[in-house]
């Protein structure tokens, strides 16, 4: 129940703030007018795009059309054509952008540094290489059913490894990036190797899934994803609190009463799970974790409780349209999300660094 | 009230020890201030008092509780401390960097209760940052930045405030701003403030308790007229210096000697110094 305008600035401005409390609620706490704002448009822009997404394709269907599929309504053909080859792939596609950014963003703030991200300390590249030996080994011939959970068991190894390194009374967010720049680097040769060491066809698979790509995702994939981000977005809801207190760094948030050591393990294992169960799904699409976050707080500034649904919303209309560009602009050849995603992220990285550069 | 105390406290850095099997004890409602050379160890000192550098052996009591034994969240209800020159998230408003100093008292399901809010608005009204409380913390100038963080920590509610170089990189106008404030604070509330000062001529004039640290140790401590001393400053800054009274507070004030223009004579020297 919203209390009542808060008003704390300059007399006469019109506050940001409103308290959420009352006597007969559980619970209490602030909301920013601007973030539920920015978060309620962020969903209308998701669900538009997701309309037109479905529209979109070898069939062109007009969102009308979509519409009435959705609600249960429209012809059978189309209904064939969006539920059964479109929707899963789609939803794959939001899962996998908000599992992702969150992780992304959580990194971010842990860290104390923009250009964090999982590709940088090494979650992503740990998952990669797992998988690569797994589809080497096999030679594919297991399918994509065992992948996922090598992929996340490998995501897991590398920020473990990575973790214990960089541990020493504590682990530091510094040596905690640089013990993952320098692993990163190892475990991309690897997977290098692993393809160069394989055959043609078997390599071929393997780059194709490094890409990034939702291509050929099923509703088994979103049954197999759905609870991880669920949980993984639930998580990262009730730790929230830890994510703001962190990001003031350590002796502020020690001073403060916070089991540093403690919430930054259980900070690290959840960005794991988000990260290596998106990799496992669509590979590495690259750069969502770093470009998302980023413009959620661009958005609604840096407090985590409007990063969290801000960045997810924005990493899954990302890699939404990034598969929609995939699938379309050069039809009927598929081209992988991951390249489009690349595409805009290593100019976003170039321009943060630069903004960087001249800004100290 | 709380009672701050070391016992037998001993400090290190590795195999450095920094200070040695110390005793002390924070004096009630008032302000005490930690002086000595660079590296002397009055930093350290104090951030062990806020459990922030576990010691090597002995111990810091809290109301008679060993600090480093004690739940972490309970000791930030009754000390509170601002370390040195900390640095705000890109973008954070004042208002959200001061409702953190309520997080001891918080959980996941009760993250704005109006207790809260009534210590962030009493924080930001003392510290004279209400009409801030909007504000970018990066878009301010140093005093009110600093004066930022130290609302977060007044809104932790706490009886004693420990606080790591306050004014450091902060010209004498926000100098003085700051410690004006500490000051008002101790006389309106009693609260017990610590901190660590460079400036030994403001250190006098502000703090009831003067704390030299010197050799792993406290070399002296007291009401700062009765032990600030040419010699005192000799032993624990290794500096030549004549002591006087401030001819307009009274509090003792430190003449270092050394090279630099001279227009008085030495005479005239003598007599300022009877």
């Amino acid at each position: 129940m919203p209390d009542r305008n808060q008003k704390f600035g300059a007399r006469g401005a019109r506050s940001n703030y409103v308290a959420v409390r009352s006597s007969n609620l559980p619970f209490s706490f602030m909301a920013e007018k601007r973030t539920a704002a920015v978060v309620l448009i962020l969903l209308a822009v998701t669900a538009v795009a997701f309309i037109v997404s479905a529209g979109i394709g070898t069939m062109r269907i007009s969102p009308v059309d979509v519409l009435k599929v959705l609600f249960g309504s429209g012809q059978e053909l189309h209904a064939t054509v969006i539920t059964q080859f479109r929707l899963p792939r789609m939803v794959v596609g939001l899962l996998v952008g908000a599992s992702l950014a969150v992780a992304g963003a959580i990194l971010q703030s842990m860290i104390r540094n923009p250009l964090a991200s999982p590709d940088i300390i090494g979650i992503t590249n740990g998952a990669s290489l797992a998988a690569v030996t797994f589809i080497a080994m096999t030679a594919g011939k297991y399918g994509i059913r065992w992948l996922p959970l090598w992929a996340i068991v490998g995501g897991a190894l590398a920020a473990f490894l990575i973790y214990g390194l960089a541990w020493k009374r504590g682990v530091t967010p510094l040596r905690l990036v640089l013990v993952g720049i320098g692993l990163s680097s190892a475990l991309s040769a690897l997977t290098s190797v692993m393809l160069i060491a394989s055959p043609l066809v078997i390599a071929n698979q393997a780059l194709t899934w490094l890409t990034g790509s939702v291509y050929g995702a099923s509703w088994s994939s979103v049954r197999i994803l759905l609870p991880w981000t669920i949980a993984g977005l639930a998580a990262a809801f009730i730790l929230a609190r830890q994510v703001n207190v962190q990001e003031l760094g350590d002796e502020v948030a020690a001073g403060l009463g916070t089991r540093i050591q403690h919430n930054r393990f259980l900070l690290l294992a959840l960005c794991v799970a988000l990260a290596g169960s998106a990799v496992a799904m669509a590979g590495g699409i690259a750069f969502i974790g770093l470009m998302a976050p980023h413009l959620a707080r661009k958005l609604v500034g840096p407090a985590f409780g409007g990063v969290l649904p801000a960045s997810a919303l924005i990493g899954g209309v990302l890699v939404l349209l990034a598969d929609l560009a995939g699938r379309t602009v050069f039809a009927p050849n598929e081209v992988p999300a991951g390249v489009f995603t690349a595409a805009i992220g290593a100019p976003f990285f170039l321009y943060l660094l630069h903004k960087r550069r001249t800004a100290s | 009230m709380t009672k701050l105390e070391t016992r037998s406290l001993t400090l290190a850095y590795g195999d450095q020890r920094i200070i040695d099997n110390l005793d002390f004890t924070v004096p009630e409602g008032r302000i005490t201030v930690l002086i000595g050379a660079n590296g002397s160890g009055k930093s350290t000192l104090l951030r062990s008092m806020a459990r922030l550098l576990k010691p090597l052996s002995g111990s810091v009591l809290l109301d008679g509780k060993d600090i480093f034994r004690s739940p972490t969240k309970e000791t930030a209800r009754k000390l509170a401390i601002l370390p040195q020159g900390p640095a705000a998230p890109e973008g954070i408003t004042v208002l959200q960097l001061v409702k953190q100093g309520r997080y001891p008292y918080q959980s996941w399901m009760q993250q704005w209760s109006a207790e809260d809010e009534r210590y962030v608005r009493e924080a930001l009204e003392a510290t004279r940052m209400t009409p801030f409380a909007e504000r970018a913390v990066d878009a301010l100038s140093g005093g009110q930045r600093q004066r930022a963080w130290i609302a977060m920590t007044l809104a932790q509610g706490t009886k004693t405030v420990l606080l790591d170089e306050p004014t450091t990189y902060l010209d004498l106008t926000h100098q003085i701003e700051i410690l004006d404030l500490l000051f008002e604070l101790n006389e309106r509330e009693g609260r017990t403030i610590v901190m660590v000062l460079h400036d030994i001529n403001l250190a006098c004039r502000y703090a009831h308790h003067l704390v030299a640290v010197k050799d792993r140790g406290i070399y002296a401590q007291g009401e700062p007229e009765r032990i600030v001393t040419a010699e005192m400053i000799r032993n624990v800054f290794q500096l030549e210096a004549h002591i006087m009274n401030d001819p307009i507070y009274g509090t003792p004030f430190c003449l270092p000697s050394g090279k630099g223009r001279r227009l008085n004579s030495k005479k005239g020297m003598e007599i300022a110094h009877v």
